[in-house]
């Protein structure tokens, strides 16, 4: 079986991201970028199941610039067998790369999608479900445990309330969370074997897909800073401020 | 506790944005270093380091290693920590491809040590050792033990060690005394006890192959009646399986000041078998094979103990609340300022930085010059690359560790009385760095060996082409106006640093002692003068970025700061040297021993 995982660029997650003094975005330019660490998740998943015997070809696709294809080789040097850049200088929307998937699972036909269940950069939390619902497969989001079975794959969901078993068809789209795994660190034979490894560059256009934005970003802003705490006297004028200030009781 | 970020962008920066490795590509190794593959080898470099190595480091320096009953162990997690480096396959990023090696650059080689050693002096020591037995095997072994040993060591299955001191034998090889007796096999028995061996016994890997230095029976006396050895801890079977233990014994482990997570073993060895390396009575030269990229090493030592120490006096003063600035309060709505604010904390500070910064720089220049002595096409590139690099290698060895040990103080210094209390773990940084200017030959060898060996080699050849090296730079940027600045100082540095060579090689002619007594001084003025040339290089290439508005600007503003502290506040102590130095013998030599 074939698993096709989506691996993001993203600001990386030790980056203080300030917005753009003009409010037009987040800045940033000249910031470290690195794989999406809820991707990584997936990707070490998707080496383990190979590693199992369960899966024969792993194909990890990215989109975006072109410096995408360094997410990619990350994801080669973890054990992916080839890649995928999906290449395109303007914004993707997650229903644009939600659509984009889908084509390539249609070119691909994989048994099995593996996501992480956001990117740290938005935090839209979307891909996963727009895909499921546009194959019209079967998914599994926020997964914590893993495990095929003959056509089925269960998992267990981190849900609100506590954890959810679900057996899901197969195909299927997964999305997965921090504590499925912890991804392994990169050997350095296996970056120089990812430089060989295979990686097809191809542009929104050829898969027939319209990736226009359909979202507008109106304005960017941080939060207000946080202000200095004060000590209170008794827990009589905690629970009054409480109360009358803060209105939370 | 303290914390490690590798410079990763910084490392990238020396290596193709000053050093411009991407030009070397005809050079075996280079081809596949592309930046994206170096970006991504020293991210992942820069992760091993930082959450698997650099988390025992504290803990290492608490526990120290152990003896028991003949068996050494080190700290908790070393173990665990080194077969994650060795399966990796970090140990084995410069090795030569032919016995299972990456082969990539000795530059890569040189930024990977910094990181591990930043992360934890003691433990890069394991490794580290290891790379000095391979140079030796490879350059003077024969085929038989290159099949052997290499691919072990190389891939860090085995490591190794290097067995020179003696008690009685330091700086002066030539008097020592373990014997090596030809036995009708082949091989020999080795009888002696070496002191001081770094990594010496351990509990990280199966087997250790000690490199040893002894006399044969009919040895002449001195430097010249050495021969080195091969003892590996556990015999070696003809299929590579490992056979009887070879009586090696560690008797001691040293008690010291630092790199306590480091066993420093005192080695017995009594009938022990050794295969001997290259020709009879040849020894040292083969020792010296292990010693000059020793020396390197040793030097990034200095470096990579200065950078973390830098790491962490900078985010301790930017959050240390105390006092308010001299100008005025500049966090009103805190209840003191940070202490970043003040003048003398910035200097102690910017010394670290400023220091790092051009001293990576220097470092992996030598290291691209370790690499074209080997691998450059053109012999006469070869050559001069190989004359630099003998100029270097002391310069390196001795004013990277001076300084390691000057900014681990400084940053110390910058946490106040919490610098001096073990938490903060700069404490540690100073204890450990100290050994760096005392192992693989204390700094005032270093300063005779660049005096006394260096300069006057093939007359003077050395000097000349890092003079011509330099000025050559400085005259290809004449015109360049807004360089002019920074080019001056380094113009004035080399004609003092000429002049300073032409006054120990008048007196020392007429005085060796002369020569003695400003060999260090005169070190300095070398190695200032090289840490001006670096920044100079540095502050080029930050000014074509700056003027193109390419990439990230703070980034090469803060270049410029840097270099201009530099010339400010460190190229001036030249002066003194030279002065100093200029002063010779005399005084330091009237005094008699009795009066002291």
């Amino acid at each position: 079986m074939k698993v096709l995982v989506a691996v993001k660029r993203v600001v990386d997650y030790n980056v203080n991201v300030r917005a753009k003094t003009d409010g037009t975005g987040a800045d940033i330019a000249n910031v470290k970028m690195s794989m999406n660490p809820f991707d990584e998740v997936a990707v070490e998943e998707a080496v383990r199941l190979k590693e199992a015997g369960k899966v024969s070809e792993i194909v990890a696709v990215s989109m975006g610039v072109s410096a995408c294809q360094d997410t990619i080789r990350t994801a080669l040097a973890m054990g992916a067998d080839r890649g995928i850049l999906v290449e395109s200088d303007t914004e993707l929307q997650s229903l644009a790369v939600a659509k984009l998937l889908k084509a390539l699972v249609d070119k691909e036909a994989p048994g099995l999608v593996l996501l992480g269940k956001q990117a740290i950069d938005d935090d839209s939390n979307q891909t996963a479900q727009m895909l499921a619902a546009l194959l019209g497969w079967a998914q599994g989001t926020f997964i914590s445990k893993l495990e095929l079975g003959d056509g089925k794959a269960t998992v267990i969901r981190e849900v609100d309330g506590g954890l959810e078993t679900d057996s899901l068809t197969m195909p299927t789209v997964i999305s997965v969370d921090l504590r499925l795994n912890e991804p392994r660190f990169v050997k350095l034979p296996n970056i120089m074997k990812a430089k060989k490894k295979p990686l097809e560059v191809i542009k929104p256009d050829a898969l027939g897909v319209d990736t226009s934005p359909r979202l507008v970003y109106s304005n960017y802003r941080e939060p207000p800073a946080r202000k200095a705490g004060i000590k209170v006297p008794d827990v009589a004028t905690l629970v009054d401020k409480l109360k009358n200030e803060a209105k939370v009781i | 506790m303290p914390t490690y970020t590798a410079p990763v962008r910084d490392m990238e920066f020396i290596m193709y944005d000053v050093l411009k490795m991407d030009e070397y590509q005809d050079m075996e190794g280079y081809g596949d270093a592309d930046r994206s593959t170096v970006a991504a080898i020293l991210e992942e470099g820069a992760k091993i380091s930082q959450e698997v190595i650099q988390p025992i480091n504290l803990s290492g320096d608490e526990e120290g290693c152990h003896l028991n009953n003949g068996i050494v162990t080190t700290p908790k997690g070393f173990k665990e920590a080194y077969q994650a480096y060795a399966e990796g396959g970090w140990s084995a990023l410069t090795g030569s491809v032919e016995f299972g090696g990456q082969g990539l650059p000795y530059v890569l080689g040189l930024a990977m040590n910094e990181m591990v050693c930043s992360a934890n002096f003691s433990f890069s020591m394991y490794p580290g050792l290891t790379h000095g037995a391979i140079e030796a095997i490879e350059q003077y072994g024969s085929t038989e033990q290159k099949e052997m040993y290499l691919p072990k060591l190389i891939s860090g299955e085995w490591t190794g060690t290097m067995n020179l001191t003696e008690a009685h034998a330091g700086t002066d090889l030539g008097l020592l005394r373990t014997k090596a007796v030809p036995q009708a096999d082949g091989t020999y028995l080795v009888n002696g006890s070496k002191i001081f061996i770094s990594a010496g016994d351990h509990d990280l890997t199966d087997n250790i192959i000690h490199l040893v230095l002894a006399r044969l029976p009919d040895a002449p006396p001195g430097v010249k009646g050495i021969s080195l050895f091969i003892v590996p801890k556990i015999l070696v079977n003809a299929d590579g399986s490992l056979g009887a233990r070879n009586p090696v014994e560690c008797s001691r482990l040293e008690e010291k000041l630092g790199i306590h997570g480091n066993s420093t073993c005192v080695l017995n060895f009594e009938d022990a078998v050794g295969y001997m390396v290259g020709e009879a009575n040849k020894g040292l030269v083969a020792m010296f094979a292990m010693m000059n990229a020793a020396r390197l090493g040793v030097g990034v030592q200095g470096l990579s103990i200065a950078q973390v120490a830098y790491e962490n006096a900078a985010a301790y003063a930017k959050e240390r609340l105390q006092m308010r600035a001299l100008t005025g309060p500049k966090a009103p709505d805190k209840p003191a300022d940070p202490i970043i604010v003040h003048p003398d904390i910035r200097r102690m500070l910017l010394t670290g930085r400023s220091f790092c910064e051009a001293a990576r720089g220097i470092a992996y220049w030598a290291g691209l010059l370790v690499d074209m002595v080997h691998k450059h096409p053109d012999p006469k590139q070869r050559q001069k690359a190989d004359d630099l690099l003998g100029l270097l290698t002391p310069v390196i060895k001795a004013y990277f560790t001076d300084m390691g040990t000057e900014v681990a103080n400084l940053s110390l210094q910058c946490l106040g009385g919490h610098g001096y209390i073990k938490e903060w773990g700069l404490e540690q940084f100073v204890r450990d760095v100290r050994v760096a200017q005392i192992y693989e030959g204390a700094n005032g060898i270093q300063a005779l060996d660049l005096v006394g060996r260096k300069l006057p080699a093939n007359k003077g050849r050395a000097v000349q082409v890092f003079f011509t090296e330099v000025g050559g730079f400085c005259e290809e940027n004449a015109d360049n106006e807004e360089l002019a600045p920074f080019i001056a100082p380094v113009m004035s540095a080399l004609e003092q640093l000429f002049e300073g060579g032409q006054w120990m090689a008048d007196n020392g002619v007429k005085n060796p002692d002369h020569a003695g007594a400003g060999a260090t001084n005169y070190l300095y003025v070398i190695a200032l003068s090289i840490m001006g040339f670096m920044w100079v290089k540095i502050v080029k290439v930050a000014q074509e970025k700056l003027a193109a508005g390419a990439g990230n600007e703070q980034f090469y503003k803060d270049k410029l700061t840097l270099a201009k502290f530099f010339f400010e506040r460190m190229m001036p102590d030249l002066q003194a040297h030279m002065a100093k130095l200029k002063s010779g013998a005399d005084t330091l030599m009237a005094m008699d021993t009795d009066s002291f």
